[in-house]
This record gives C-alpha cells, sequence and structure tokens, in this order.
C-alpha cells in the first residue's frame, strides 16, 4: 500500500527559478576570434546606415537603404524594386543553405559567434566585468546585503546595459530613412512615432534580451539549437571534450602525478620531467600503472561557460560552440605540463577513432564530404544565378493589360480599336523619354490618352519620372478584316543612350463576324 | 499504469506519474519568463476588456472605456478622406470643363472621380464598359449624336435627353414615317435599300434610287444631304459603320415606320457640378472624346473674362420636326 506521502507525490515548484551564472573571463585564441567578431559584427551594424553613395539627383544618396514610403532597397549600387523581391527570396534562400553549409561543416559556428543575441550578450558580460568585477567578485556581490556600494555598481550597470541598448535601437531606425537627417530629427523630437516606437521596442528587447536573459533565449526560446542540433552529423566539427583522453578525471596534478598519465598520450614534444619512469617501462607493464585522465576536474571550463553547461557532458542545446571553453581548459592543460586541447573542435568521428586508439582524420579534410561539397554547389550556383540575373537585367519594364469591358470597339468607319492600359517602369534614377511600339498587327495606328486619332501613327512616345511608373492608355485601331484574337506583341524602348528595351505580349480582339 | 509519482533518479524531477511501455514523462517545471509572460498576458487581456469592446451581450457588446469602435473609426477615416480631396475637389469647381485638360493632374482626378461616379448612375443603361447595348449608346466610340467634345458631353449629363420640362435638354423626335402615313410600306422599303446603300451595305437597285428621292424629300432635313447626320438634332450618321438600334433589313424597316428617339434623365439637379465634370471628363477619357472647338470669338472672349461661370448655360434646343 501506499503511504498518503507516495499519494501526494513530491511537492511541485510551480517554476523553474534560473539559476543565474558568472561566466569568468577568460585569454586564448578562441576569446580573440570572438573579440574580433565581435567588432567587425558591430561596426558593421552600426555604421552601415551612415555609408553614403551617390546616385545623382533623383535617388537616395545613402549606401544601404530600405525606403519603405517609396518601395525601393537600395544595397550600394544594387537597387531593389517590389517585383524584383526575387533577389531578396534568393539572399534569404542562400542564408538558409549557406548556414546549412556551415552547421553541417563547422557545427553551431553561426550561433557561438555571428549571432546577434550571441554578440550583444558578450558585450553585456563585458559592461557587467568591468563594473562588478570577474566571477567570484559578481558572486560575493550578488550574496553581500543591499548598500551605497552594491546600489552604486547596478545602477551604473543597468545604465549602461540601458544605454547600449538606446544605441542599438536608435542604429536600426537609420536603416529606413536618411541617417543624418533622421539623426536631426529624432534629437530634436521632430521624428515620425513609429522612429520612436521602433528605438523603444528594441531598446527593450536588447536590454531584456542580452542583458537579463542571456542563455534562457538560446536554450529556451530560440528555435535554432534544435534545427543545427538536427543539422549535425557525426564528421561536424563541435566542441569536443575528449572523453578518452580526459578520463579518469582526478583531483590535482600533485596527487596523481605525471607519472601515472598514459604513455601513448604523451606529447612527443612535451619536455621530459624530472623524476618521470622511463616510457619504456611504463609501455613494458601497463597493467600495474593506474591510469588517470587528464582533466583534473578544476571547473574552468564550466566557470568560463556563457550558458553554464559542463561541455564533458557531451554535446547538448545549451552548447553554442563559442570555444571559451577550449580556451580556459588550455590554460590549464599549460599549467599541468599536459597538452592542449583536452577540449577543441573536433567531430565525433575522430574522437571515436582516437578513442580506439587510432589515428584520427585532420577535421579540416572532414570538410571535404559529399553533403559539404552539394550545400557549396547549391549555394553558389543560386549565387551565380542572381549575379547573371543582376547583371543583364533591363532597367526599364514594359507591363500591358487589355481592357476587357467591352473588348473592342468598333469606329465609325468600321474600323475595330482596343484599349490597353499600359505601365511603363523607369528603374534608373533619372527621367527617361520612351517609344513604345507594336507588331504583329498590319494597318495598324496608335495613340495614348495624351492624343487622338488624328495623331495617330505607329508609336507613341512617354516620359517616365525618375525611379517611377507611368501608366498611359494606349488606343490601338486596326481594318475589321482578321482574326478574332491576334497576337500582338508591344514593345518599350528608351530614347537615350543608353537605351534598353522590354517586351509584352497582348492579343488585339475582333467581333466574331468580322463586318 | 502506475498512477504514483515518484521522484527519477537520473534528473532530480518528479514525474507526472503515468508510463506506457517504460516511459515516463518527467513534471518539468516552466521557466520563471515563461510564467511571467503568461500572467502580463493575462492582465493585457484585462486591460484589454476594460478598454476596447470586448463581451458581447445580446444586441450589442460593451464598449470599453475608452469609446472606440470600428464604425467610429470608419467615419473618422472617411472624413479624413474627405479633407484630403477638398483642395482637388475646390480646383475643379473653379475650372472650366474645356480648359480641364491643360492641366493633366486635376484631369486624371477627375477621371478617375468620374470613374466612379459612372459606376453608380451610368453603367444601368451604357453597361459597366460604357459600352452600351442596343438603344444605349457605346460612348467609347468615335460617333456621337450630339458632339463629343467636353462642354458638350457635360451639357447632355446636365440636361439629358428628351427631358420633358427642361428647356435646355436635347430634343427631337423622328416622325414615324410608316405608322403615321407618311410613307406607304413599299416606300419604307425604298428608304431602306437606300440608307443601307449609303452605309455601304447593299449594291445600288431600281429600289435605292427610288429611295433616293424619297430621302430627299423627307429625311435631309435631319440626317442631312449626304445622310451623314447632324449634331443639332441629334439626328445619327447613315452612312458609318455604327448603329444604334442595327443596319440589317428588319431593323431599319422597324425604325423608318415607328421611329426611334432615346432619352436619358438630366442629372444637372441631381448631381453637383463638380461630379457632372467628373464624369464628363471620364467620358471623354473613353477614346471617343473630341477636341473642343469654341463656336465664335465673342463666346471665347466672355469665357475668358468671367473664369467664374463655369457651369454653361444650356442653349435651348427645342427643334421639332
Amino acid at each position: 500500500m501506499s503511504s498518503p506521502d507516495d499519494l501526494a507525490g513530491p511537492k511541485q515548484k510551480l517554476f523553474e527559478a534560473r539559476t543565474k551564472i558568472f561566466p569568468k573571463a577568460v585569454d586564448g585564441s578562441f576569446r580573440r576570434l570572438k573579440w574580433a567578431l565581435m567588432a567587425v559584427t558591430l561596426t558593421i551594424y552600426y555604421v552601415t546606415p551612415w555609408l553614403r553613395w551617390d546616385r545623382g539627383p533623383y535617388a537616395p544618396d545613402q549606401a544601404v537603404l530600405v525606403d519603405i514610403a517609396h518601395r525601393r532597397f537600395f544595397m550600394f549600387s544594387i537597387e531593389i524594386w517590389p517585383h524584383e523581391f526575387y533577389y531578396v527570396a534568393g539572399l534569404l534562400i542562400m542564408a538558409g543553405i549557406g548556414l546549412f553549409l556551415v552547421t553541417s561543416a563547422v557545427g553551431r559556428a553561426w550561433c557561438g559567434y555571428a549571432c546577434p543575441q550571441t554578440v550583444w550578450t558578450d558585450l553585456f558580460v563585458h559592461v557587467e566585468r568591468a563594473i562588478e568585477g570577474d566571477r567570484n567578485a559578481q558572486i560575493r556581490l550578488q550574496k553581500a546585503p543591499w548598500g551605497p556600494a552594491k546600489i552604486a555598481k547596478r545602477v551604473t550597470k543597468h545604465g549602461i546595459w540601458l544605454l547600449i541598448a538606446v544605441a542599438t535601437g536608435g542604429a536600426w531606425i537609420f536603416y529606413f530613412d536618411d541617417a543624418p537627417t533622421l539623426f536631426g530629427q529624432v534629437v530634436r523630437g521632430e521624428a515620425p512615432i513609429a522612429a520612436y516606437a521602433t528605438i523603444a521596442i528594441l531598446t527593450g528587447t536588447t536590454y531584456v534580451l542580452g542583458g537579463l536573459m542571456r542563455e534562457q533565449v538560446c536554450v529556451y526560446m530560440c528555435p535554432w539549437p534544435r534545427i543545427q542540433g538536427a543539422m549535425l552529423d557525426e564528421k561536424s566539427l563541435l566542441v569536443t571534450y575528449k572523453y578518452w583522453r580526459g578520463e579518469p578525471r582526478t583531483h590535482g596534478l600533485k596527487r596523481a602525478g605525471p607519472a601515472a598519465r598514459r604513455p601513448e598520450v604523451q606529447d612527443q614534444g612535451a619536455e621530459p620531467q624530472v623524476g618521470i619512469p622511463s616510457l619504456v617501462a611504463l609501455a613494458a607493464n601497463p597493467e600495474k600503472t593506474p591510469r588517470i585522465g587528464d582533466c583534473i576536474d578544476c571547473n574552468a571550463c564550466v566557470a568560463v561557460c556563457p550558458t553554464g553547461i559542463d561541455i564533458r557532458n557531451g554535446s547538448q542545446i545549451g552548447c553554442i560552440t563559442c570555444g571559451l571553453c577550449i580556451d580556459a581548459c588550455d590554460q590549464i592543460m599549460a599549467k599541468i605540463g599536459r597538452p592542449p586541447r583536452l577540449i577543441g573542435y573536433s567531430t565525433i568521428a575522430d574522437e571515436t577513432i582516437a578513442g580506439e586508439g587510432g589515428e584520427p582524420m585532420h577535421p579540416l579534410r572532414r570538410l571535404l564530404r559529399l553533403r559539404t561539397i552539394l550545400y557549396t554547389l547549391v549555394w553558389a550556383g543560386i549565387g551565380m544565378g542572381m549575379l547573371f540575373a543582376l547583371g543583364t537585367r533591363t532597367r526599364i519594364d514594359l507591363s500591358v493589360s487589355q481592357t476587357r469591358n467591352p473588348l473592342y470597339v468598333r469606329l465609325s468607319d468600321g474600323s475595330i480599336r482596343n484599349t490597353y492600359t499600359v505601365k511603363v517602369r523607369n528603374m534608373e534614377n533619372r527621367p527617361r523619354e520612351v517609344e513604345i511600339g507594336l507588331s504583329g498587327l498590319t494597318r495598324a495606328a496608335m495613340w495614348n490618352d495624351a492624343g487622338s486619332r488624328e495623331t495617330a501613327g505607329s508609336t507613341v512616345r512617354l516620359k517616365v519620372p525618375a525611379d517611377q511608373v507611368a501608366r498611359t492608355r494606349v488606343f490601338v485601331a486596326a481594318p475589321a478584316q482578321g482574326p478574332t484574337r491576334q497576337d500582338v506583341t508591344f514593345t518599350v524602348r528608351a530614347l537615350d543612350q543608353e537605351g534598353g528595351q522590354d517586351t509584352d505580349e497582348n492579343f488585339f480582339e475582333r467581333p466574331e463576324t468580322g463586318q | 499504469m502506475v498512477e504514483r509519482k515518484r521522484i527519477d533518479d537520473k534528473t532530480g524531477t518528479s514525474t507526472v506519474g503515468h508510463e506506457w511501455d517504460g516511459i515516463e514523462e518527467l513534471d518539468t517545471p516552466m521557466p520563471r519568463w515563461w510564467l511571467i509572460t503568461f500572467f502580463a498576458s493575462i492582465v493585457f487581456a484585462a486591460v484589454y476588456v476594460v478598454l476596447y469592446p470586448a463581451w458581447p451581450l445580446v444586441h450589442s457588446a460593451t464598449a470599453g472605456v475608452l469609446g472606440w469602435s470600428s464604425r467610429g473609426q470608419l467615419a473618422k477615416e472617411v472624413a479624413t478622406e474627405g479633407t484630403r480631396k477638398a483642395p482637388i475637389e475646390q480646383a475643379l469647381a473653379r475650372v472650366q470643363i474645356e480648359r480641364l485638360p491643360e492641366n493633366s493632374e486635376l484631369f486624371q482626378a477627375a477621371v478617375a472621380g468620374g470613374s466612379a461616379a459612372f459606376k453608380v448612375y451610368c453603367v444601368q443603361c451604357h453597361g459597366a464598359g460604357a459600352a452600351g447595348t442596343k438603344g444605349y449608346p457605346n460612348l467609347n466610340d468615335d460617333d456621337w449624336l450630339w458632339g463629343g467634345d467636353l462642354k458638350t458631353i457635360q451639357q447632355t449629363l446636365l440636361n439629358g435627353i428628351r427631358q420633358p420640362g427642361n428647356d435646355a435638354t436635347r430634343m427631337s423626335v423622328m416622325p414615324a414615317f410608316g405608322r403615321d402615313g407618311i410613307l406607304q410600306p413599299a416606300e419604307v422599303q425604298d428608304v431602306v435599300s437606300y440608307v443601307r446603300v449609303l452605309s455601304h451595305q447593299e449594291k445600288p437597285s431600281e429600289a435605292a434610287r427610288r429611295g433616293a428621292t424619297l430621302f430627299a424629300n423627307n429625311c435631309v432635313a435631319c440626317h442631312g444631304p449626304q445622310g451623314k447626320g447632324m449634331r443639332e438634332f441629334g439626328a445619327p450618321n447613315l452612312t458609318d459603320g455604327i448603329w444604334l438600334y442595327g443596319g440589317d433589313r428588319d431593323t431599319l424597316t422597324e425604325t423608318v415606320t415607328n421611329s426611334r428617339y432615346g432619352v436619358m434623365p438630366a442629372w444637372g439637379h441631381r448631381l453637383d457640378p463638380v461630379t457632372m465634370k467628373m464624369l464628363a471628363a471620364y467620358v471623354h477619357s473613353l477614346g471617343g472624346g473630341e477636341a473642343f472647338v469654341p463656336e465664335t470669338p465673342a463666346a471665347v472672349a466672355a469665357a475668358t473674362s468671367n473664369p467664374e461661370a463655369a457651369t454653361p448655360v444650356a442653349q435651348p434646343r427645342n427643334v421639332q420636326p
């Protein structure tokens, strides 16, 4: 029989309290890589809207501009119109396949180095350290009672965080309007309400996600770890604890002594240590040597981890592969005179081979496999296709639609008139004059709503303002004799030196009898 | 199935208490931020219910303390749109209709407004595409009974066709030559033959020759010596390819015997002057619009010296054949 206690079950917590993480500062090659990437990505983010690009008098001179009001996207010399949105779609597909490629090759490198959440969290962590000190000082401060010093530190920290958050939200809006103008407007309080609302929202999200929630975003909110985890295979590069080298762990270098270490993993380049029995002796009598691993269970890898995980438990959802544990472990390995990279970038396949005493393939050689090559080919193919389309696209576009009510009109001289709505898109940032012509219809006369039948000719001229769509109604009259539905082709040709033309197919309709 | 909760050894978390095929579910608690978000949503909903319409009742819904409603918002947007359009309407009210094409932007605005008004008042007879039907003129073509320049179209719209009690209306009535005994049935057939020769539908014949004489005696007063019609009387051109009622023998026989004359309401007292101008601009823009030719230099001088006289004074045209 169950006791009442058993039936009630253990007391449940309503929520899972967050275990606060105090990542320790660390230096090393991956830390320096993170610094560099942080500098590059933040510079790109903050500086890009301020780059100028001369596009002449009829277009904005901002290098990168998402001009929602005029439905244009400017990126240096490239100008994307709404109907060319497939370029953006192509870029998104390339970004997706690029992520597959990166993930299958080097694991979650995006997470660890380039993801905005990682970059800003890293920035916030550095600010925190500068004010509150490193890990131990932060833990002490956390436990300390509230007093003037603690309040001052906390206020300063959150103040600087908020400043960074405001700058982040503020920089975002400059991508959508002329940056210098908008900056002046924002400062003077004359900017549109949408600008202030955007700043407020992005300030809030940056502060909350980057400063307060940090690794919780990566673990609970972000779908990427799940997707990327599914895309990894045993040949993907991951941050890996070399269990075959580290286990069994032991506390303290002195107690175990280097003598007990496995001879087969003795680094060839390591200096011989005083008092070590010869390798020959160890090799001759391996069973009698108590074997211990390189891991001294110092927890340095856990202390530096920004998501607070223990990498020695294997690949897990909290690991963003930032490599800081590698730096931390390398420092310890150097101190105890062991070869570096007890934790390192490696593949599961290589570690399995190494664990069995085999010679692992160089991780970089793992990159070249069918999966990565296919991803690269698809990725590059889309890129080349888009570049080709970009290079050959015309900046003049014709679109003809027939008026279908009525489909045709009989004129007093017995001929038949069709009406078309013609739209000419001038995607150059200067006004152009174009000529609209028609082929496939004999003895046709053409005029538009600015003229009349008396002024009809074989073509119609039209002035199209810079960066705009001109719309005109075109009337085409032709003899009543002929097929009830005749294919015609409209052409538009720019009349200036640069030229360029486009065509559009349509029909000329006649009544059944042709009379 | 085990109904007892227990602590899972590996994770230290309690299970929810059921098990299938050895698989148990851990009762992992939600993260605190998730709960906070959940409660914040509940608070948001409560505030929303107080501020905005929310609970459906029998005949209406709770109003909310802000007093917002979708109908109210629509009314506000309609008012805003009216304010936006006001300058265009004022400019249209000032401009003389024949000078409207000089301002292409205003003309385009008038055509757009006219298109909308046409779909309300005119499609019943002239069709959605203004192509008309038997007895109702096609406004797209280049054939006009009363004239096709902006000013003339506007006057037709203002005063209508054959509207009793309107001095300025378009007025003319074709006699019923057969029914009233002016022409004998055989003579009607001769006239029909001649008219079909005029429009190149038949080859010249003996009947047509007889018809020519009858035509000269009875029809030229309105249709002109060559049968090209007269706009003063709204008399159609009989030589072109466009027939309002049809150009075949039977239809023409019916037309000559019993006569035809259509009517159109006068819109001047039903629609405002700006809408009239917009409608005229739209009809003119359909492809058959004619250029405005001032009647006399004196009229031009009068029009220029008095720009306020935007609405033309219609001339009475009560012409009885």
